[in-house]
């Protein structure tokens, strides 16, 4: 579904993302891990069009993709959730009218009915359908913005952290809605997040970043197996087990 | 256990169009020289909590407590002087994120200089001398550099140990710490909790750690208060956390996705209206 051979992405001189090569079977949950800096945000921005491709090869779906160019189809097939719901949702557009806007783009039929069970779909009721964005709590924002990717029926989900601006109550009830959207739908998620715990709860395998490069691939067993082969792994395994014990001295 | 701090009702109000809200009702609670947790989501008002002890709370917001005193003094209807003598120097504070907490048209070492300028008595070269040691303390290799440095010019770890040098330079009583961690990467957050661990403890100051996390503040602190709604919900030793009582402690500790636990779907929070009465 998604095929990514050295992908390198370049902003002037400076190299965000230097040669990563990744591959999404279909109905896959996939997860790039990192720390600040490490370009992991740059290549779903990439394959989406957000930053230009410089280098490598990116095909999603069978399409090639270029520099940043995308067609109406694939919009409609590939949408992405941002991190942060208090940015991403216009502040003075109502649900209903950020829902109904890509529906128009596209042309779909029966609008009125794909509002409807969308927000049925994200755990919103359609009371929620004509409030402003800021008479929404942060989980029921995120969940707008799901829906908003939701509701063009795409067969893929790039998800840029999206729940880490969120609570961790909120956030197991909007990572809950995700799973289950995957596992209804026969979607294919590439996950981007900083936190091991979450991208080892929703994503099969996943891959590992530091500095625009590829560090490993893994998969969960292996990860739960804390069998990382590079060092740099492990001390991102170390150090999400939280804060040690200390030895007193 | 000598009492650094003792705060009993505090309530911190702001007035809404729909009448005055409180944001902190009725928190109470001792603070020797030890690790003190405060934890809770937002809105919960931690951080306001933490806020208050500094008189910082932002009006139009008022705070209100039968008894805030700090080292026996009385800090209710402090006035500015009053203020002024604590602030920086016995009381200090190191915020979320050092990019906006520190100041970018300042070279780190002038500001650090002007902290330890606050205690008096010192001259310039002692104060360069002193700021350089806390540069050293908070394990930077090259303190010169930092010293010279801009906080721009700073990654976001190094920023933040270059706050906690500045705070801890003056040699304060009590370190209120609000997500002192939050806007760090992991990897770093682990170093960064350890020199304040180790600054804290070879000092004998008092500590507050205000953070969301709740596995983290168990490991880090020695107790821990659980705030929800304004309110503290459970108070507990930190070690004890695996027992906690509360519903709510509880849902918090449960609904993290765990390495070593595949829990599908995640224990979601089951909030009860009781909880915040």
């Amino acid at each position: 579904m998604i095929e990514v051979e050295d992908l390198e992405v370049a902003f002037g001189r400076v190299k965000a993302v230097r040669g990563v090569s990744l591959s999404v079977p279909e109905g896959e949950s996939f997860g790039i891990v990192g720390e600040s800096g490490s370009g992991k945000s740059t290549v779903l921005r990439a394959i989406c069009g957000l930053a230009p491709i410089s280098g490598g090869r990116v095909r999603v779906a069978g399409e090639e993709l270029r520099k940043t160019a995308r067609s109406a189809g694939f919009h409609r097939s590939v949408q992405m959730v941002f991190q942060d719901p208090y940015g991403s949702l216009h502040p003075r557009h109502t649900v209903d009218r950020v829902l109904s806007e890509p529906l128009a783009i596209h042309r779909f039929d029966d609008r009125e009915g794909r509002i409807r069970r969308v927000l049925e779909a994200v755990g919103l009721g359609p009371g929620f359908r004509f409030r402003y964005p800021h008479q929404l709590s942060g989980g029921q924002r995120q969940r707008v913005a799901i829906a908003r990717a939701l509701i063009l029926e795409p067969k893929i989900l790039l998800l840029d952290e999206p729940t880490s601006a969120l609570d961790a109550s909120i956030q197991a009830e909007v990572l809950n809605l995700l799973d289950d959207l995957r596992a209804r739908r026969g979607l294919t998620y590439l996950m981007v997040s900083h936190d091991l715990a979450v991208v080892a709860h929703m994503c099969d395998r996943l891959l590992v970043m530091s500095q625009g490069l590829e560090v490993e691939t893994l998969t969960r067993e292996a990860l739960r197996r804390r069998a990382a082969t590079q060092d740099y792994t492990r001390r991102l395994l170390a150090a999400s087990e939280g804060y040690p014990a200390q030895e007193t001295p | 256990m000598t009492e650094l701090l003792k705060v009993e009702d505090l309530r911190i109000t702001f007035p809404t169009r729909q009448g005055p809200r409180e944001a902190v009702r009725g928190v109470s609670f001792t603070l020797g020289r030890e690790r003190l947790g405060v934890v809770g989501e937002s809105g919960s008002g931690k951080s306001q909590t933490g806020r208050a002890l500094m008189g910082l709370t932002p009006p139009p917001g008022v705070a209100t407590a039968r008894t805030l005193s700090f080292d026996g003094q009385d800090l209710r209807g402090a006035g500015k002087r009053q203020w002024r003598a604590l602030r920086g120097r016995r009381i200090a504070m190191v915020m979320q994120d050092p990019k906006y907490s520190l100041n970018p048209v300042m070279t780190v070492g002038r500001q650090i200089s002007e902290a330890l300028g606050r205690v008096g008595g010192l001259s310039s070269r002692e104060k360069r001398a002193k700021a350089l040691a806390m540069l050293e303390a908070v394990m930077i290799r090259d303190p010169e550099r930092v010293y010279d440095s801009y906080p721009h010019e700073l990654s976001g770890g190094m920023g933040q140990r270059a706050m906690i040098a500045m705070m801890l330079a003056p040699d304060p009583d009590l370190l209120i710490a609000d997500e002192p961690t939050s806007a760090l990467d992991v990897t770093v957050r682990i170093e960064v909790l350890r020199i304040m661990d180790r600054l804290v403890s070879e000092r004998g100051m008092g500590l507050i750690f205000i953070s969301h996390d709740l596995k983290l503040v168990s490991q880090f602190c020695d107790r821990v208060l659980v705030m929800y709604a304004g309110r503290v919900v459970e108070e507990l030793a930190a070690a004890d956390l695996a027992s906690a009582q509360h519903p709510y402690t509880r849902g918090l500790m449960r609904c993290t996705p765990d390495l070593d636990h595949d829990l599908r779907p995640l224990p979601t929070l089951r909030r009860d209206a009781e909880w915040a009465k």
